[in-house]
């Protein structure tokens, strides 16, 4: 073999195959890059909503879709274009919060119990089979039934239901990993159980809840929709977009812009967070292709 | 297989007496004084006495714990604070019509999502599969009040050729068990194709393959049936799904059953019925695992050695 073609062997990291697997599903990136213009926008609402999301405006109801008017105006005049881009400000921070406290709540307990093993693991295993007793929603409605409605116990509610789904992953992930040569090689020479979790197992557990996180905000938004819609969630007149389905409910064929545009705002999302975790869980799985 | 079982039920009932714990904390947990709440505001303090000794609030927590699973295990759920009617007539009522939504919904979801994954995973990287596959990551991740509202405003509003709500004739289940499936199909096919995939590639696949069988016997005889050992697990979580996914769709069709009783009773805080159906949504679900788990130690005799 000659030199140059010994030179242009290249060894590519777990991350940069990873991540070139990644770019060339471009369905999962162009979600991606949606997802990152609904960020934009939530961030910059004030900047680029052309109204305020809550001032009446009564000369002005139940208006279509018009230049001035992108989506229209609901019952109370006010422009659903702008209460669309508020509203993903509420819904983002939803999905994102709720499922990033899970996360962590999940993936400690989760950890534990895959290292520790023996009667902790069974413990809170049981507990998360508890958890998982309930479908989901009926557990978010439990919540709020104690803590009372409202989104920001909306965000509890769905974390306490995204918690076991991490633990039990993450779980599943540090029992093969505890197995591995370079974690018995780090046990070996005595690096003690914290530092052993968390240098040499966690880092090893993400690629798997990344593509969960992203799946599971597409579902807490979902679910935090729903609640809203059933008037659990946000309270008026707060701009969320399960809210304003609802509100929109008593028009339909009459003002269909007061549902269609809400409904297309959360469907759009939610669709977004499926397909880019569908593309980070193939680009992480080969064996599905 | 029976050790199978006894171990499982003993698991189950475990999980069970956790979530009456859970039900029963429930309560305790509110911040105020329940009784006084469903008592009213206008209640003497006799009044507010008598509603908490009705609720079991005396004694020490120990007591009332053992008050309250005693009575629940005769099926005694106190009474409505709304209706003052017993908690299980008001349960009873609500019964049916949610146990046939979610059923004709189950039904229709599991036939059509099934055929579409088995279509997809045959015709793998066609148009067939791409097609059916934007379709279900849509179904999955499309709002089912939207879609119930999109169909009312279609079907209802429009052309007039369905009701908008209630529960009188056949015609009234079409657009409910419609919105109610559609997300509980879209997942199905999703996951039957990703099973049957995976199965494709098994050695005995290729083997059958490689001794001549037909493609159809390959794909009936060999593929499938291996395939469907996963899904079946998944039709019984998704069932589970459905009776929380009634809850939202019995609210967009005014259907008169568990789901809507359930909105109803958190937004008047009607505690006995909210802890009677929180216990009893969970206990089907825990019941309906328990029998997929069963089910799926029939087909596949490696999970009965474990």
């Amino acid at each position: 073999m000659s030199e140059a073609a010994i030179g242009t062997v290249r060894i590519r990291s777990p991350l940069g195959e990873f991540w070139r697997r990644f770019m060339r599903r471009r369905v999962a990136l162009f979600a991606g890059v949606a997802i990152l213009v609904l960020v934009l926008a939530a961030i910059f609402a004030p900047w680029i909503a052309p109204y305020d999301a809550t001032t009446p405006d009564y000369g002005n109801v139940l208006s279509g879709p018009s230049f001035a008017h992108l989506a229209g105006t609901d019952v109370f005049g006010r422009d659903i274009f702008s209460r669309i881009i508020w509203g993903g400000r509420v819904s983002l921070t939803v999905g994102f919060v709720s499922v990033a406290l899970g996360c962590a709540v999940g993936m400690a307990l989760g950890v534990v119990s895959g290292f520790a093993g023996g009667f902790l693991d069974s413990l809170i295993m049981r507990f998360c089979d508890v958890l998982l007793a309930f479908p989901g929603i009926l557990l978010a409605i439990a919540v709020v039934a104690v803590l009372g409605p409202g989104i920001s116990n909306v965000v509890y509610a769905i974390a306490v239901f995204s918690m076991p789904v991490f633990a039990r992953l993450v779980r599943g992930s540090t029992l093969a990993l505890k197995e591995t040569v370079y974690v018995q090689a780090a046990r070996s020479i005595g690096v003690r159980a914290l530092p052993l979790i968390v240098y040499h197992i966690l880092p090893g557990t993400l690629p798997g809840v990344i593509v969960y996180l992203s799946l599971r905000i597409g579902t807490s938004i979902l679910t935090a929709a729903a609640l809203s819609f059933i008037g659990l969630g946000a309270q008026p007149p707060s701009p969320e977009w399960g809210a304003m389905l609802s509100d929109g409910r008593s028009y339909l064929g009459v003002a269909d812009h007061l549902t269609v545009f809400p409904g297309l705002a959360i469907f759009v999302t939610v669709l977004a967070f499926n397909l880019l975790g569908d593309g980070l869980r193939d680009a992480l799985d080969q064996k599905l292709r | 297989m029976l050790a199978f079982i006894l171990r499982r039920l003993a698991g189950t009932v475990l999980v069970l007496l956790t979530v009456s714990v859970f039900v029963f904390g429930f309560v305790r947990l509110l911040p105020g004084d329940p009784a006084r709440l469903v008592a009213g505001p206008d209640a003497t303090a006799e009044d507010v006495a008598a509603v908490r000794a009705e609720m079991g609030l005396e004694g020490s927590i120990w007591r009332q714990y053992a008050h309250y699973l005693s009575q629940t295990l005769r099926g005694d759920f106190g009474r409505s604070a709304k209706t003052r009617q017993p908690v299980v007539a008001e349960i009873g009522a609500r019964f049916m019509p949610t146990l046939w939504l979610t059923l004709i919904a189950m039904g229709w979801s599991t036939l059509f999502g099934l055929a579409v994954g088995v279509l997809s995973g045959v015709k793998r990287g066609r148009w067939q599969d791409q097609t059916a596959m934007v379709l279900a990551v849509s179904g999955v991740s499309f709002p089912s009040f939207w879609l119930g509202l999109l169909l009312i405003d279609l079907f209802s509003v429009r052309l007039g050729w369905l009701p908008t709500g209630g529960d009188e004739s056949w015609r009234s289940f079409v657009l409910p068990s419609i919105t109610l499936g559609a997300g509980v199909a879209a997942v199905l096919a999703r996951f039957t194709r990703s099973a049957f995939v995976d199965v494709a590639a098994e050695d005995y696949v290729r083997t059958a393959r490689a001794k001549g069988v037909p493609e159809r016997g390959v794909i009936w005889k060999h593929a499938l049936r291996n395939a469907l050992i996963p899904v079946v697990t998944m039709i019984g979580l998704e069932f589970g799904f459905l009776l929380g996914g009634s809850i939202v769709v019995e609210t967009v069709f005014a259907w008169p059953g568990l789901g809507r009783l359930l909105i109803d009773s958190v937004s008047f805080r009607d505690y006995p019925v909210i802890q009677a159906e929180i216990l009893l949504f969970s206990t089907e679900f825990v019941l309906i695992n328990l029998v997929v788990d069963v089910l799926y130690a029939v087909v596949n005799p490696e999970i009965r050695l474990r």
